[in-house]
């Protein structure tokens, strides 16, 4: 067929629009209104007192203030101990979540384990994640009492969850011809897992070690507020009495510090690549 | 890797050169040698008396929890309702603030590299680096308690998480579009909804549906320092020590994760 030859007939003229989210309409439109109906029921449902929010708008002129004049001298030392409290629950539990976690990690890769203790291993894992560390400082401080050893032991159980799950999954993925060539060389378990598997791993494992970090230190400043020990109490007993000018400092050291940890797992993830 | 030869003309092969084994060796004892500082430090105040004590604790607390108060639920519908609102709303909200943010905190679509972008990532970061917890008691301070203040603690915790993301999307795209829908003569506005925004759209989506699941983990527990939903009922409970309302709250909380956690693996599958 000849392109240059001019059409005979006079096409429509083509109008483009763009292309929808969904094809089908009704599917469309039922959506629309099925979302416009719950906003509708949502925010209709909310009761807000709007007396005591205009109110509240003073008191959060007043913290914004704080924020701009943060006042660090007068409760320093309870900032000063809430900061100990949360950096060494931090390392702690870091430490020690992650000595428990090497082995619950191995167990419950599939490739590495056997069928029972995989169950095993993956049961620990669901039941470690199950929770939100708050819910679990609640219940250890309930039973270890008021302190930072509940905060300590939160920590480490979100650790285990956390750090476990990724190298399992981790593992799960790994090259299973570099496994085969250790082993072709005469190399027992052990052998196995450190020039196979751990070489593998050990970049990603490390950077998600040095997250982890970064997040247990956000966690502790939290877990306070239930009894649990860190910078968590500090903050919670500034805002009880309304010094919003102590409460903006403390908020302001845990903005440098989670910023600080946030920059050196950065660079640490970025020395190992 | 290291290969060195022994007296009798052998090589070994090791996996490290004796420099980097040192250095390990040295970095291990660091570890170690900070962990027992903090561990001291950190135990100096603990009360080992309640610690041996606790298995004892434990068993007595579970033995209380079960069975779970069934009927204790008629009470809970409201709760809910109001988790599963707190946790959508604020998503939407973030949603709405968090978009136009990280395009200016993104380096290819912000305004000024030197003034908008500082700016637009200090918001994000400071918006990450406070939980929604500490939102939310800031929040109940200012605004009294109520579901309100917890719809804005999520929605402020979420404006750092999303606006994070999708400037990371932003910054990825593919410029020949946005060069190719400039050559028809767009302005800036039909760049970014014709050029930028289908590009980044599979992410926005996947983004807000992942927070959303987080949003309603985070919901359940934001009650607990008076910013409504199901903590405020699981503060009552424990204040009263009622712990068979405890066991039957937290185990509605279990399921509204596992089934927020279902509902965004569906869509997340629709949308991929």
């Amino acid at each position: 067929m000849d392109r240059n030859v001019a059409s005979p007939l006079p096409l429509p003229a083509r109008v483009w629009q763009r292309p929808r989210l969904c094809k089908n309409a009704w599917l469309r439109w039922g959506l629309t209104l099925a979302a416009a109906a719950y906003l509708v029921l949502a925010v209709g449902g909310l009761d807000i007192n709007w007396a005591r929010v205009s109110e509240g708008l003073v008191r959060a002129a007043r913290l914004f203030a704080g924020f701009l004049q943060p006042d660090f001298n007068s409760r320093w030392d309870d900032i000063r101990q809430g900061l100990i409290e949360s950096l060494t629950m931090t390392v702690c539990a870091t430490v020690f979540g992650l000595v428990l976690a090497l082995p619950i990690g191995l167990g419950a890769a599939r490739n590495i384990a056997p069928l029972w203790l995989y169950g095993i291993c993956r049961s620990i894992i669901a039941l470690a994640r199950a929770f939100q560390e708050i819910i679990v400082a609640i219940l250890f401080v309930a039973m270890f009492g008021f302190g930072t050893f509940a905060g300590f032991l939160t920590l480490s159980l979100s650790t285990i969850g956390f750090l476990s799950k990724l190298i399992a999954d981790d593992i799960e993925e790994i090259d299973p011809a570099q496994v085969e060539a250790i082993r072709a060389t005469g190399g027992g378990f052990w052998q196995v897992m450190d020039y196979a598997v751990a070489s593998q791993i050990m970049q990603r494992f490390v950077g998600l070690t040095a997250y982890k970090v970064d997040i247990n230190f956000r966690e502790s400043s939290v877990i306070g507020i239930v009894g649990a020990g860190g910078i968590g109490a500090t903050l919670n007993t500034a805002l009880d009495r309304y010094e919003f000018d102590s409460a903006a400092a403390i908020l302001l050291i845990i903005i440098g510090i989670v910023m600080l940890c946030e920059y050196a797992s950065g660079w640490i993830r970025k020395a190992m690549a | 890797m290291a290969v060195t030869i022994g007296n009798d003309g052998v090589k070994h092969w090791t996996l490290l050169t004796p420099g980097q084994q040192r250095w390990r060796w040295f970095g291990w004892l660091a570890l170690a040698a900070i962990t027992v500082f903090c561990w001291r430090i950190m135990t100096a105040d603990t009360i080992w008396a309640f610690v041996w004590d606790a298995p004892r604790q434990a068993a007595d607390i579970f033995e209380r929890m079960l069975p779970p108060r069934w009927s204790y639920i008629n009470q809970l519908w409201k709760a809910i309702w109001d988790t599963i609102n707190i946790a959508t709303l604020g998503t939407l909200i973030a949603l709405v603030l968090a978009t136009p943010l990280a395009f200016l905190a993104a380096r290819n679509t912000t305004p000024s590299v030197l003034f908008v972008r500082p700016i637009a990532l200090f918001i994000i970061v400071a918006s990450r680096s406070i939980n929604a917890l500490i939102w939310g008691l800031l929040l109940v301070a200012v605004l009294g308690p109520g579901v309100l203040a917890g719809i804005i603690a999520i929605a402020l915790r979420s404006i750092g998480f999303i606006g994070k993301l999708l400037y990371e999307a932003i910054e990825e795209i593919d410029e020949t579009q946005v060069e190719a829908i400039r050559a028809t003569g767009a302005n800036r506005s039909q760049i970014i909804s014709y050029g930028i925004w289908p590009q980044i759209l599979p992410a926005f989506a996947t983004i807000s549906v992942f927070r959303w699941d987080i949003n309603i983990r985070e919901s359940t527990v934001l009650g607990l320092v008076g910013a409504g939903g199901l903590g405020l009922a699981l503060e009552g409970s424990l204040n009263t020590l009622a712990w068979p309302q405890v066991s039957l709250i937290l185990l509605i909380i279990l399921v509204t994760v596992v089934i927020s956690e279902w509902i965004t693996a569906k869509v997340r599958k629709v949308i991929i």
